[in-house]
This record gives structure tokens, sequence and C-alpha cells, in this order.
């Protein structure tokens, strides 16, 4: 009698937890009046998710030859790029990548600042100076740093890749200020960022066509991977676990039964 | 503890021992040999399991502390530097984050527990003031612990709530300014909040100790609610009880472990992960899942100090349950018409909680009111009326014979 209330006990116990995190999924997706996001499929969802380096290489190449000229990505340093469960270049790519850059270094000696090549340890350098300069360029919007930005915004890589792709001309009725553009997955349908991705923007070096869905789902995964670098590890890790603490709940449940049996 | 002590020290250095420092004793009699009810049900697992969940948050926070920088020009990316580059630095913190609404999780089912079964009755009284104790010390200890890794929803949520100190007449100005260590919330406020963070699970623990003395006292309530009438009651709690707890712990620690490695930021907000700014409110400032009931109370008032006063009613009325309870009867098994309320008193809660996360304005403003005023309702009145009103059904001679008489027990 007392194992069947348990289980019971347990299931009810289960429900309400699931309820619970349901009850905290709906504000966060509760931005106003936005145009929900397509859910799309993404291989790094579900319990075996893991990155295509394919894409995580093309969707590097938007950023850097489209996003960076606006937007920041402060945690990730150029060695970042070879780690495991990235877009995995080699180590020699990864200094051919830091070249292209320079950063500022010193004090040298002397006392003086001065620029040299980037090298893999150092992070990317910004686009602006500082926030006044960047707000400055864009006509008061600030273009956010990138490297978090999948974890930062309700809805996630669908949210981003939906607003990436999703512009529109705006309905009638709805007037638009100069330097604001209309994109309905926009809390408000108003945003400071132009169309940032047009056809055939970008040429990637794979050969794949770089159409504005591509390129958007690209750089999307891309992004995913700046803000949850250890998403592959963690997965992984979460699995074993999960096996392990059944097996060992197993063992404590029969023990368990074993042990209580003798009661009587 | 009850009872005669069993302890036999078997050996020359336990024997020494025990007649300095008798700790081996203490051990024996509060966890090995300590007679529990042989009929406590999985509800009653979580005590234990509430066990684990502190002295998990006190590890890893002990580790997080190594990396952290309390700091409002670091703090953000000293979290970051923490997943990124300390080793399994994102596990640590995973852990943190998500075991806080776990610890939440488990606190309220036990609480629940308690109420239904009325483990807050005489003469466990002790014991249910300083479980709500250790309840307040646990929303301080998350509201604090919220505040930390400075995004927007820790600056804002901070912002909303020490102003709550501001509705205070008189001296509620300068006391908002006394919390913040300036005029707005800045770096003191996040230092002072990093310091008490850190001590406030000390605090915890302690009150845990005196927790589980008042409960070894009387010992534990049960599923029957009538007492231990002697040995044949009991059972050891090892390896009787050991071995349940250990059960249900494996299976808390798995739905514990699915948060940490497949939705680590369900249960956040989104907003946390943008940089604090005292510049950009964010559309909806929302504390985390487990305090939105209270701050569906706050907001169902229309004034300030008011809404305060209910919000942290809510809690201090707990504190009197064990009078504001007439009824004689503890488990609600034998109590058909509270069983009733409990269940309207559990859907009001999760009322709350979903009203709380929903934006303060019309027909959510309306339903936060209606369930304001039943949770108050639900103490004040219907839990004195009921234990003069309600012919309870028959309860069973001991715990040995529950199904004397005609009623089952279930």
């Amino acid at each position: 009698m007392m194992m069947r209330f348990g289980i019971k006990a347990g299931l009810a116990a289960a429900i309400m937890a699931v309820g619970l995190s349901a009850a905290v999924f709906t504000p966060a997706n509760a931005a106003g009046d936005a145009k929900h996001p397509a859910e799309m499929n993404w291989q790094f969802d579900g319990l075996f998710g893991t990155y295509d380096r394919n894409a995580l290489r093309r969707g590097f190449q938007v950023y850097k030859e489209v996003c960076a000229s606006c937007h920041s990505l402060n945690q990730i340093a150029f060695r970042n790029l070879s780690q495991e469960g990235g877009p995995e270049f080699s180590e020699a790519e990864v200094k051919a990548i830091a070249k292209e850059y320079l950063v500022e270094d010193g004090p040298d000696d002397y006392g003086d600042m001065f620029e040299r090549d980037a090298l893999p340890r150092d992070k990317f350098p910004s686009p602006y100076p500082n926030e006044n300069a960047a707000r400055a360029a864009n006509g008061g919007a600030y273009p956010p740093d990138l490297s978090l930005i999948t974890k930062a915004r309700g809805g996630g890589a669908d949210y981003i890749h939906a607003l990436l792709s999703g512009y529109e001309e705006a309905p009638e009725g709805v007037e638009m200020r100069a330097g604001l553009y209309y994109n309905p997955y926009m809390a408000g349908g108003k945003i400071a960022m132009p169309v940032p991705l047009l056809e055939e923007l970008v040429e990637y070096s794979d050969g794949t066509e770089a159409t504005v869905e591509q390129m958007s789902m690209d750089v999307t995964h891309f992004l995913n991977w700046t803000a949850e670098p250890e998403l592959e590890q963690r997965k992984r890790m979460g699995f074993m676990v999960l096996i392990y603490l059944s097996i060992f709940a197993g063992l404590m449940f029969f023990s368990m039964r074993k042990i209580w049996a003798d009661l009587h | 503890m009850s009872g005669e002590s069993t302890y036999n020290p078997s050996n020359g250095f336990t024997k020494w021992m025990d007649s300095r420092l008798p700790i081996l004793r203490l051990a024996h009699d509060s966890f090995i040999d300590y007679p529990t009810p042989k009929n406590l049900n999985y509800w009653w697992t979580f005590g234990g399991i509430l066990t684990f969940c502190l002295v998990t948050q006190i590890i890893t926070g002990i580790i997080l502390a190594m990396h952290y920088t309390p700091h409002v020009d670091f703090a953000f990316n000293s979290v970051e530097h923490i997943m990124r580059n300390v080793n399994y630095g994102w596990l640590i913190r995973y852990i943190h984050a998500n075991g806080a609404s776990m610890f939440f999780l488990a606190v309220y089912i036990h609480i629940f527990r308690g109420l239904y079964y009325g483990s807050y009755k005489a003469p466990r009284e002790v014991l249910w003031i300083l479980g709500v104790i250790i309840y307040l010390l646990m929303m301080a200890a998350a509201f604090l612990g919220y505040v930390l890794p400075w995004g927007q929803m820790s600056l804002w949520g901070a912002t909303v709530i020490t102003n709550l100190f501001g509705a205070i007449p008189l001296i509620g100005e300068n006391v908002a300014i006394w919390l913040w260590g300036g005029y707005s919330i800045d770096n003191p406020t996040l230092n002072r909040f990093f310091s008490l963070h850190y001590l406030i699970p000390f605090l915890i623990f302690g009150v845990v100790i005196l927790h589980i003395w008042a409960l070894h006292v009387p010992g534990n309530n049960n599923p029957v609610g009538i007492s231990v009438k002697g040995k044949q009651d009991t059972v050891p709690f090892h390896p009787y009880y050991t071995v349940k707890d250990g059960f249900a712990l494996t299976v808390f620690i798995i739905l514990f472990a699915y948060f940490i490695f497949f939705a680590p930021n369900v249960l956040g907000h989104a907003d946390n992960y943008i940089q604090a700014n005292p510049l950009v409110t964010p559309a909806h400032i929302v504390p985390e899942w487990y305090l939105l009931p209270f701050y569906a109370i706050l907001r169902a008032v229309p004034d300030k100090l008011g809404g305060v006063a209910l919000m942290f009613g809510a809690i201090l009325i707990l504190f009197l349950l064990p009078w504001l309870d007439t009824s004689k009867v503890r488990s609600a098994r034998y109590r058909p018409l509270f069983r009733q309320f409990y269940a309207l008193l559990v859907l009001d809660c999760l009322l709350l909680g979903y009203l709380g996360a929903q934006p303060a304005e019309g027909i959510y403003i309306v339903l936060a009111r209606i369930g304001t005023v039943y949770y108050f309702a639900h103490f004040l009145v219907v839990l004195p009326v009921l234990g003069i009103v309600e012919k309870p059904k028959a309860v069973p001679e001991s715990i040995s014979e529950p199904v004397l008489g005609a009623q089952p027990a279930e």
C-alpha cells in the first residue's frame, strides 16, 4: 500500500516540476506584440545535439564579413575558434585569421601604446572604441555585443534567425522614422539595424549558395556556439550522467525493496 | 534525542572518545538508530533532499566565489570567464543556478507536505517555526545571489525589491539608501550583496541543525498523523530510511541533471545575459519563478505600502499557523473538508505564481486580488473555523493498526 502511494507521490512531484518549468517558460516569450519566430530544426537541439562544423565556419565568415562591421564579439578569443566543439579551425588557420586584425598593446618600454597583429590569445577587437562612438556611427542606436546574443533573447536561435531574415515592408499606417526599419519579429516592429543580409552578400569558400536564408541559418548557428561553446561537451556528459543515475536509481530501488521486505 | 541511547562504543578509540566528546553517539542516535515511524511515504524524503541541495549550493558556491569578481565593471565578465575559461566552470555554475530552483522546488514540496499532514501542530510548533525561518533565509540568499551575475534582471530585480523598503513611512528613503550604500544600486550594493550571499547559507546551515534537533525531540510526524505508541510503530532510520531517502534523492538528481545538462537556462530569464545597464529598463521585470506568488501579491494591492505589508505578511502568517489551525486532528486523511480547502490553497499558490509572471494589468490584477484574498482567508478564516465545524473521520488507534474501524487510510 505504501509503495503504491509512493509511486503516485513521485508522479505528482514530477508533474508539478514540469508544470513549474512550463509556467516559467511562458513569460520569457511574452515580448509584447512581436511576431512569433518559426521554430527551426537546429542540429544543436535535442539530447544528442552537436554543432555542424561547416555551418559554424560559414557562419563565422558571415560574422566576419557582415556583422563585425558594427557588432563586437567581446567574449571570444581567436584561440576559441580551434577549440573542440567549435568551428575547429587548425591552429595554423587561427593564427592566419588573427593576423588579419590589428590590436592595441602596450605600453612599450618607452611608455607608448602600439598596434600589432592579433595573436590567437587576443579577443576579437571591437569595431568601435566605445559605446558613444558606436551610437554616433549608428544614428543613436547601440549594436549589441553578439557573444551571448542567442541566450540573451527570448526565443534564442529561432528568434535571431527570424529577425535576420524577416525584414518586411512596413505595413500601411505604420510610420517609420528615418534610420528605423520594419521587422515584425522585433518587439514594437521597429529596428535600427538596416537589412543585414542580401542574396550573395558573401562568397562561401565551400561553394554553398549564399542565400539570405542560408546565411541567417549559418550565422545564427555560429552565434549559438559563441553563446554556448560548451554545448557539445555538456550534452555528451549529460547523457552519461543520466545513464549512470538511472542505473544507480534502479540499484537503490531494488536495495530498498529488499531491505523493506524483511520488515514483515 | 528521544528515547534511550543504544550506542555501544566497540573499540578502544570510540570508548575513549565517547567519554570526552560523544559526537559518535550523537551521530548514531540521530541518523542510525533514530526511531522513525515505519509508515512514512515519499513526501517525507524531501528533508534529506533539501540537505543535499544546501550542501550542493555551498560547495559549488565556494568554488564560484574563487573565480567571481564582485565589481560592477567586472562581475558580468567574470561570470562569462567562469563559463568559458575555468575548467568545468560551466558545470559548476549551471549546478549552482539550477540548484537554487531545485532547492525551492524541494522546499515547496516539503512545506506543502507539512501543511497536508499537519506537521506544524503540537508538539512540533518550534520545528515548524524554524522551518519558516529557513525558508525566509533561503529567499534572501536566492535574491542576493540573483543580483551577483550583474545582468539586466539582476539590477532591475534588485531595484524593485530594495525600493520596497522605501515604502516604509518616514524612514523608508533612508533605509533604502542605507541598504544600497549610496543613492542608487551601485558597486557598494553589489559588494555587500556578495558578502551577505556568502554568509546566509551558513546561517541556514545553523538553523537546519536546530530544525533537525527540534525534529528529533518529538520525532517525525507521519501520514496518519497520530503519535508513535511504541517500538512496533517505528523502524531504525538506518537502513530503512537511508535507503528510501537515497532512492528518492537519486530520482530527484535525475530531474536536477536534466535541467543542468539539457535545459540550463529554461528557469532563468534571457535578459540576465545582458550586462546590467541603469539607463535601460527591461520591458517586464520578473523575479525568479519561486518568488512569483509573492510578487503577484505585491502588485495586487494598489497601495505600495499595503502591497509590501501583504507580501511580507504572506510569509509571516506562516509563523502563526500552529495556532491558527484549531483542529486537533493532524493528518488531512481524516479531514474531508480540510482536504478540499487544501487543494484550493495549492491551486491558489500556483495561480498566484502564474499571475506574478504576467503584466500587472487588466484581468491579471483582478485574479491576483482574488488569489491574495483567498490566501489570507485560508489561514485567517478557513483554518480556525474548520477546526470547529468539521467532523473528522475516525482516526486509527495506532500507526501499526491504521485500518481499524471503517475508514480505509487513503
